[in-house]
């Protein structure tokens, strides 16, 4: 049943990893003397801002920008017309029609969506750009709009002319026989239509940048919160017509990302544009109202038509659906998202036959990006909706119908029916540990305490998986002719002259607390304190530390971030051994590396060396050492995990590497009148295998759980029919605020990852437990007043009340055929 | 009818020194504060007024630096997170916010200090309920609020 592929399964043996240390990042951040991209001054350096469309859809007529000129104190201008002058489209990864797509960093000829960059100005302050570009005219030409997705289908309205169609790519994928498992079901469970709403995680700081252009090596240097800046650069080169090697990516500290900051490309383009043509640093800092309307929103998905074949005792054989994935008025990352679902295809579930109808349109909103728990997190909602809507139809305990569905622990390595593998995990263990954290035993009782309250109690699971270090390769199912495959990520760490372990990463933290837990790693294999290891913060190209793939994305520090920390610490303790060896003339076997000294084991107390001593002996002073020894002390690494090849025809192979767990599970009291949601009892549960350090994955899993949290009863970017959005900031997109969060209950187990070089499986996306299980729960709290299926993944109290007042038109929407 | 004074002369107090400038009429505090004074420990994270990543204390009360102008301030006293710990000996809340693991972008965490610390300036023994209230006009993204009440909560000696 299982292929896994043969690696190493080496963990550490347990020192420094494993204990909650306290982040060293926190000394600076809680000063006030953390740098982030905004903090960073040049001399000279002029402040951009965008005029952005007020249209989703629009001709440009004529720009203007003479009278903003005119003022003074600014700079310059950069119109669509210079960029399509100076640059060329970003590259599309899909096939036709998407592929047809011209991508530009302004609109050039038409805007797409409701705040689309037209123009940008450069002036001396803040406040003049934002004047300057009051002063830019835009005549437009408003098209008609779409904001519908099955509307945008029928291509009567086309976005972008050079495509001839609003579809960006389309697919079946087929595994094992779903018609035959519908043929052989005793109930074949129906659901017209689901719908995964629109929403993104926000991070606390917008995006943007400062950049430098040098004339005489034309290159440019972006401090910045890009988090992923070497795929950043495979867009941004081709588009400014020159190597990659011109473009040098610094961030420090970054105020979130959660995916949001993947697809900055088209604004840093335009800046470097600028800075080249003024010859002055440019800076540009976004407005929170720009990040909502244009920046990056998590992709909405529609489910259309779902059958699900069932046994008469609740085994699941398999289902069918048609997703149509609505990716705003740009692909960029996408079509990606129309193929990582697929790292969890099953769900937790061992569901052998499936097929998924997959098509991707564009809409006249904003574009959208990876969004903590991409694409996966849509899919996976749907197979909770399955799974609870099958349970409450057919009258079977969620609990129970779970427990007899999910993939077995020692079922574990499991093989996908698409061929990924689920590593290690014990998913009915982790259920229960979730629902004695809610005392589950005695929901029935508080349920009729509730009612007597006139509160309707509900409770609700959420089984989802954190799948973690992307195989680029499964780009190539969607589009055969790209040259993508396999992942990377680097590491350097060197001894320096006094001593000083120094490590330098690939990855670009914005907040996972890296620098703390690579100093863990770094610490036990070189035996010394953490203390002594000082891992750099932020990512810089010209560090050479930095792979194709590098970024803090896809749940993988803890595989290829740490793996390659890891490969590049043992080369260096490697290369310390044997020059201890040499210079304490023993063998290397006799050598041992411990707090922060090479000695000979059981050796006298003189027979040991400093770190400091070994440093500089080869940086400054090692005339003795023999010609053909010729140690370095400083190396690096890249991690490559092993996925092997994708089959492109059946659509199968390793997409990704692990799979955390997580069971989620809410206990609500939604109020009759108002439609109003409380959530009265919390727990989630994790298992990422190794913990490196307990606090930090408790942390993300609290602010995994938030999100998924404001996403299932708050969050949702609202459009009205001429494609405005109506939630442009955070007093409409309400996020929670510390009055909106229940008490959370953590729970965690420890499944190490088999593959993973640390044991430890990527994890902190999570995948949307809250939104599944709050959802469940109000479903749940929903049967006494009319037994309402929840249709939706956002439910705010308008909603909430709409199903009470009208459960049926919600119950249509699901049919049942027993035979 | 005259016109309007595009910048005028402030004068005021931050973090315990004395400072006069001449400011444009219109610049908002926050960035009469990062720009011009260079304490870039205090952030901006939208533009509405609802986060409190700005928030710094104005003659003790928390106030969000970003729905203030500049020229509002004069006069005023005014704390930011750099003066929290001027020596680098950080305060039972600054440690309490690395021991809790309250932070983790550390985007919101200046905001969320200046309230916190104002809330323990005026009742010292806060309770869960009271921290969640006078942080509620603070946003943060990254922690779900769990461990920022946790760390308050514990420096005001409760459990």
């Amino acid at each position: 049943m299982t292929t896994l592929t043969e690696q190493p399964a080496k963990t550490l043996e347990r020192g420094y990893v494993g204990q909650s240390i306290p982040r060293r990042e926190d000394r600076r951040l809680v000063q006030g003397q953390g740098t982030f991209f905004d903090d960073v001054r040049r001399h000279g350096m002029g402040y951009v801002h965008f005029v952005r469309s007020p249209y989703a859809h629009a001709r440009i007529l004529s720009i203007d920008v003479s009278k903003a000129l005119e003022l003074e104190g600014v700079y310059g201008t950069i119109t669509g017309d210079e960029v399509a002058i100076h640059t060329d489209p970003f590259f599309e990864m899909s096939v036709e029609p998407g592929g047809l797509i011209k991508d530009y960093a302004l609109a050039v000829g038409k805007v797409r969506h409701m705040g689309e960059p037209v123009a940008a100005v450069c002036a001396a302050t803040r406040e003049l750009a934002r004047d300057a570009a009051e002063l830019i005219e835009v005549e437009y030409d408003p098209l008609p709009v779409l904001v519908d997705a099955e509307e945008a289908l029928e291509d009567e309205v086309v976005l972008h002319d050079d495509a001839g169609s609003n579809v960006v790519w389309s697919g079946v994928f087929d595994w094992g026989n779903v018609d035959q498992a519908l043929a052989e079901a005793d109930h074949v469970v129906t659901i017209e239509r689901l719908h995964f709403h629109r929403f993104s995680s926000t991070p606390l700081e917008c995006a943007g940048a400062l950049v430098e252009y040098d004339k005489g090596t034309g290159e440019w240097t972006l401090i910045c919160n890009h988090q992923m800046p070497g795929v950043g650069a495979i867009w941004m080169a081709p588009a400014l017509r020159t190597g990659i090697d011109k473009l040098r990516f610094v961030t420090h500290d970054i105020g979130g990302g959660f995916g949001n900051k993947i697809c900055l490309h088209p604004q840093y383009v335009v800046l470097c544009l600028m800075a080249r043509k003024l010859g002055r640093p440019v800076q540009w800092t976004e407005w929170r109202t720009d990040q909502h309307t244009a920046n990056a929103h998590g992709n909405e998905r529609t489910f259309l038509d779902v059958e699900v074949a069932v046994k008469a005792d609740g085994e699941m054989t398999g289902f069918k659906v048609k997703a149509i994935d609505d990716c705003g008025a740009f692909p960029r990352y996408e079509p990606l998202g129309c193929i990582i679902w697929a790292q969890v295809t099953p769900g937790m579930y061992a569901w052998r036959n499936i097929r998924v109808d997959f098509t991707q349109v564009c809409t006249n909103k904003s574009p959208v990006s990876p969004n903590r728990g991409y694409s996966r997190m849509q899919h996976l909602w749907l197979t909770e909706r399955i799974i609870d809507i099958v349970a409450s139809e057919l009258g079977f305990d969620p609990v129970e119908i779970r427990k007899r569905n999910y993939v077995k622990a020692e079922q574990m390595p499991y093989e996908t029916p698409n061929g990924c593998v689920y590593d290690s995990g014990d998913y009915a263990a982790a259920l229960d540990i979730a629902l004695d954290l809610i005392d589950h035993g005695s929901i029935e009782e508080r349920r009729v305490k509730a009612a007597a309250r006139g509160k309707l109690l509900g409770f609700g699971i959420g089984s989802t998986l954190d799948s973690g270090t992307n195989n680029f390769g499964q780009s190539t199912l969607l589009n055969p002719e790209l040259q993508f495959s396999g992942n990377n990520e680097a590491a350097t760490v060197k001894l320096d002259i006094f001593g000083e372990v120094v490590v330098t990463l690939g990855t670009v933290p914005q907040g996972q607390g890296h620098e703390t837990t690579a100093a863990q790693v770094v610490a036990d294999i070189l035996g010394c304190p953490p203390e002594q290891v000082n891992v750099r913060r932020g990512h810089d190209t010209w560090f050479n530390a930095h792979a194709g793939f590098s970024g803090t994305y896809a749940s993988q520090f803890a595989f290829t971030g740490l793996g390659a920390v890891k490969g590049a610490t043992e080369l260096l303790r490697d290369e310390m051994v044997k020059l201890a060896a040499f210079v304490l003339q023993a063998p290397e076997e006799a050598i041992e590396l411990a707090d922060g000294m090479a000695r000979i084991k059981d050796g006298p107390e003189e027979a040991a060396l400093p770190f400091m001593a070994l440093g500089a002996i080869v940086n400054a002073n090692n005339a003795f050492l023999p010609p053909d020894f010729n140690p370095t002390l400083n190396h690096r690494y890249v991690c490559r995990p092993y996925f092997g090849m994708v089959d492109k025809e059946r659509k199968t192979g390793q997409l990704t590497l692990t799979y955390a767990t997580q069971i989620h599970a809410a206990v609500v009291e939604v109020d009759p009148e108002t439609g109003e949601v409380e959530i009265v009892d919390y727990a989630a549960v994790d298992d990422c295998g190794v913990r490196i350090n307990p606090q930090i994955v408790e942390g993300q899993v609290h602010g995994a759980t938030a999100h998924a949290i404001g996403a299932a009863l708050f969050e949702d970017f609202v459009y009205d029919e001429d494609g405005t959005l109506l939630t442009a900031n955070f007093y409409d997109y309400h996020v929670p605020h510390a009055m909106d969060m229940p008490p959370l209950k953590t729970g965690a187990m420890e499944s190490p990852s088999p593959v993973a070089p640390l044991g430890a499986k990527g994890m902190g996306e999570g995948g949307g437990g809250g939104i599944h299980c709050i959802g469940a729960a109000i479903q749940d709290a929903l049967r006494p007043a009319g037994k309402a299926i929840v249709y939706d993944s956002c439910n705010p109290p308008h909603r909430v009340w709409s199903m009470l007042q009208d459960p049926g038109s919600t119950r249509t929407n699901v049919s049942v055929v027993s035979k | 009818m005259a016109t309007p004074a595009r910048s005028r002369a402030i004068s005021l107090v931050i973090n315990g020194e004395q400072v006069e400038m001449e400011v444009p009429a219109r610049r908002l505090l926050v960035h009469f504060i990062r720009d011009d004074l260079g304490l870039t420990g205090t952030h901006v994270g939208c533009d509405t007024g609802n986060c409190g990543a700005c928030t710094v204390q104005l003659d003790g009360e928390p106030v969000k630096s970003c729905m203030l102008l500049a020229v509002q301030a004069d006069g005023s006293r005014i704390a930011t997170v750099e003066g929290l710990a001027p020596d680098g000996d950080l305060t039972a809340l600054q440690r309490a916010f690395n021991e809790h693991h309250a932070l983790q972008c550390g985007y919101c965490t200046p905001g969320m200090l200046m309230s916190a610390s104002a809330l323990l300036a005026r009742n010292p023994h806060p309770t869960e309920e009271e921290v969640r209230y006078a942080l509620q006009g603070n946003i943060c993204r990254c922690t779900g609020y769990v461990n920022i009440v946790e760390a308050v909560v514990a420096v005001g000696g409760g459990a």
